[in-house]
């Protein structure tokens, strides 16, 4: 079995903090994703998993022994890179039995392995190619499988699908989806495109500064992000913020002001108090152009995305605030507009001053 | 049909075909006077051999009246053990010093650059009175010794700078399939920088080949001399044997001419990979 759990992790290169405080563990067969922005520090821990770098502090185990000081190999781990990081000047077949080869493999287990992963990945006719005459779809199908001969218990993926066009990066993520379920193998994968992570993971790992923002499975990342940082960045187009302020407070509900309207939630507003500054959150996609018990939003529009099943319209309100809304493509609305956007009580995500979401209402999710 | 040349790229191939006669010019006027008579060297140094002025006596008195063999035996043995060595442990090095951070990597850096700076020659007396109280006077090592301190600090920047551009990924992916750093070395970095490795070896062999400073003062007898001293023995105070001078050195150009075809496709592709990146 291969569960991997992290304990306190910190690194830093030199006086700079790239990781801190990182505790985290991952199931056995899981597909946990590491995603945030560039920087973040997500391909730092992966390559810390992989034991391509050392930790400053903490703990790393992999299928419940400490692998601190083991080398990658003995953590039976495989890894597949951005650049593929295909042997150049070898052949397919040799890319792919090369680590065996040292692994102490006999040559017929070797080459069925080589074989059947070749077989998996569409890879027999190219066996005696060298990389550089591959595409890059092929390429990269050529680091998975190299990663696959090692039988590995964690799969670990460094943005794979990076270097791809926008078509091929579909195939292969859904390539990469059947791998999983076919191997149930634990994989870990690290992107900065939340679409791969939402579409992928079973487990989302939002990093942002060296420090895990939210831990969950994608829906619960999207229903109920923790914090503003998380709010804004899973979902695409991402997440209106407007600032409110709590106009009362009670125990069983509050009334919230925001960009000259006010919106009652029901429930219990827990923490917050009448007069707190608060932000506002609301999905675009979850805005309707009417509706009834919502908050109306009116402003001008700025300019308008048709992407045919929907439109995306991006409107000032006369505070000064920028709007996104996902509009249905029959709208005939046009930049110069004005419009009214409808906002749902039922959509409404509340962060007070540092940001933590505040729930109200009892969802039930 | 008209061929569109432009004047900018005239220009560029006259100034190389007037460099490449003054390059090759020396060389074939070697070639061609030592198949030729003493008379017709003197009479007319730039003329071909023909039917009344060819002869190989200065082939003949080389063989006949020295050790040709042995000196170039001697040459042989030195260029390729010292070129072997370089190539080797430079390339060990630039591996080190470009892959691995440690204590002293940067200090170790600059203290190869300045091998490159100064001429090894300038240390002369020194590495005499060093050869002399090691006892390797007169021998091949005192020369292959000097040889490869001389050529390693070039090789090793020649060898890390490429050794760099190898993404280091590549290396990264080799640990994870559990290659040895050995291994990482021996069968990934090394036949990648084979250019480099070309280059490398033509800059350090011609210089060794060529040599005559060290020869003469670290191994000037005891059958240990190399061709360019071999053919000193020919130029007299009073009388120089020009054919059997020119013989020699037309023997001598030989293998460093074959190597370098040899090498020659590697060589264009080692410099430009550099220059262009």
């Amino acid at each position: 079995m291969a569960e991997v759990s992290l304990h306190g992790i910190a690194k830093s290169f030199g006086a700079t903090e790239i990781l801190r405080d990182i505790d985290l563990s991952v199931e056995d067969g899981e597909f946990v994703v590491f995603v945030g922005p560039s920087g973040c520090g997500k391909s730092t821990l992966l390559r810390i998993i992989a034991g391509l770098e050392t930790v400053s502090a903490g703990e790393i185990r992999i299928g419940g022994r400490r692998v601190n000081e083991m080398q990658p190999a003995e953590r039976k781990i495989a890894m597949v890179f951005q650049s593929y990081a295909l042997y150049p000047h070898m052949s397919v077949y040799k890319n792919m039995a090369f680590g065996l080869k040292f692994a102490k493999t006999n040559k017929a287990e070797v080459d069925r392995r080589v074989r059947q992963a070749a077989d998996a990945l569409k890879l027999s006719a190219l066996l005696d190619r060298k990389p550089r005459e591959l595409s890059g779809g092929q390429r990269q199908r050529v680091a998975i499988g190299r990663a696959i001969v090692r039988e590995p218990s964690v799969f670990l993926f460094d943005e794979p699908l990076s270097n791809l066009d926008a078509a091929l990066r579909v195939n292969t993520r859904l390539e990469i989806a059947k791998l999983h379920r076919d191997l149930g193998a634990t994989m870990i994968y690290v992107t900065h495109d939340q679409v791969e992570a939402m579409t992928l993971a079973s487990k989302i790992v939002v990093l942002n500064q060296g420090r895990i923002e939210q831990v969950g499975a994608p829906l619960e990342l999207y229903r109920r992000p923790r914090n503003l940082f998380v709010a804004g960045f899973i979902g695409s187009p991402r997440m209106n913020f407007i600032k409110g302020q709590v106009r009362s407070a009670t125990e069983k509900d509050a009334v919230i002001a925001f960009a000259g309207s006010e919106a009652v939630i029901e429930g219990d507003p827990g923490r917050l108090k009448s007069g707190d500054d608060v932000t506002i959150g609301f999905r675009p996609e979850h805005m309707a152009s009417a509706g009834p018990g919502a908050t109306v939003l009116e402003g001008r529009v700025d300019a308008v995305e048709h992407l045919g099943e929907a439109s995306l319209v991006y409107m000032t309100l006369p505070t000064g605030e920028d709007l996104i809304v996902r509009a249905s493509g029959e709208d005939p609305v046009k930049s110069g507009d004005r419009f009214a956007a409808h906002v749902p009580v039922s959509a409404l995500h509340v962060f007070d001053e540092a940001g933590q979401s505040v729930r109200i209402r009892n969802e039930g999710l | 049909m008209s061929v569109n040349v432009r004047p900018s790229r005239i220009a560029v191939h006259i100034a190389l075909i007037l460099y490449a006669m003054l390059a090759v010019g020396p060389i074939v006027l070697i070639l061609i006077n030592a198949f030729k008579t003493r008379r017709a060297i003197f009479a007319d140094p730039l003329g071909f051999p023909d039917a009344r002025t060819f002869t190989t006596i200065g082939f003949d008195r080389v063989f006949a009246n020295s050790d040709f063999g042995l000196y170039f035996l001697n040459s042989l043995t030195v260029t390729v053990v010292s070129l072997g060595l370089i190539v080797l442990i430079g390339a060990m090095a630039a591996w080190a010093l470009t892959e691995y951070r440690f204590r002293g990597n940067t200090i170790l850096s600059l203290y190869l650059a300045i091998g490159i700076m100064v001429p090894i020659r300038l240390g002369s007396v020194s590495i005499l009175r060093m050869m002399v109280e090691l006892d390797l006077v007169n021998t091949l090592t005192a020369l292959i010794l000097v040889y490869v301190a001389q050529g390693l600090p070039l090789a090793i920047l020649i060898l890390g700078e490429f050794i760099q551009q190898i993404p280091k990924d590549l290396r990264d992916a080799a640990r994870c399939d559990g290659v040895s750093e050995y291994r990482i070395f021996g069968s990934i970095i090394l036949p990648l920088i084979r250019p480099a490795i070309a280059t490398v070896a033509v800059f350090t062999m011609v210089p060794i080949w060529n040599d005559l400073w060290f020869p003469l003062i670290l191994a000037p007898g005891g059958g240990k001399q190399t061709v360019t001293l071999g053919v000193q023995q020919f130029i007299g105070q009073y009388v120089t044997d020009w054919n059997a001078v020119l013989a020699s050195l037309t023997l001598a150009i030989a293998p460093v001419l074959v190597l370098y075809l040899l090498f020659s496709r590697y060589l264009v592709r080692g410099l430009t990979a550099g220059a262009v990146k």
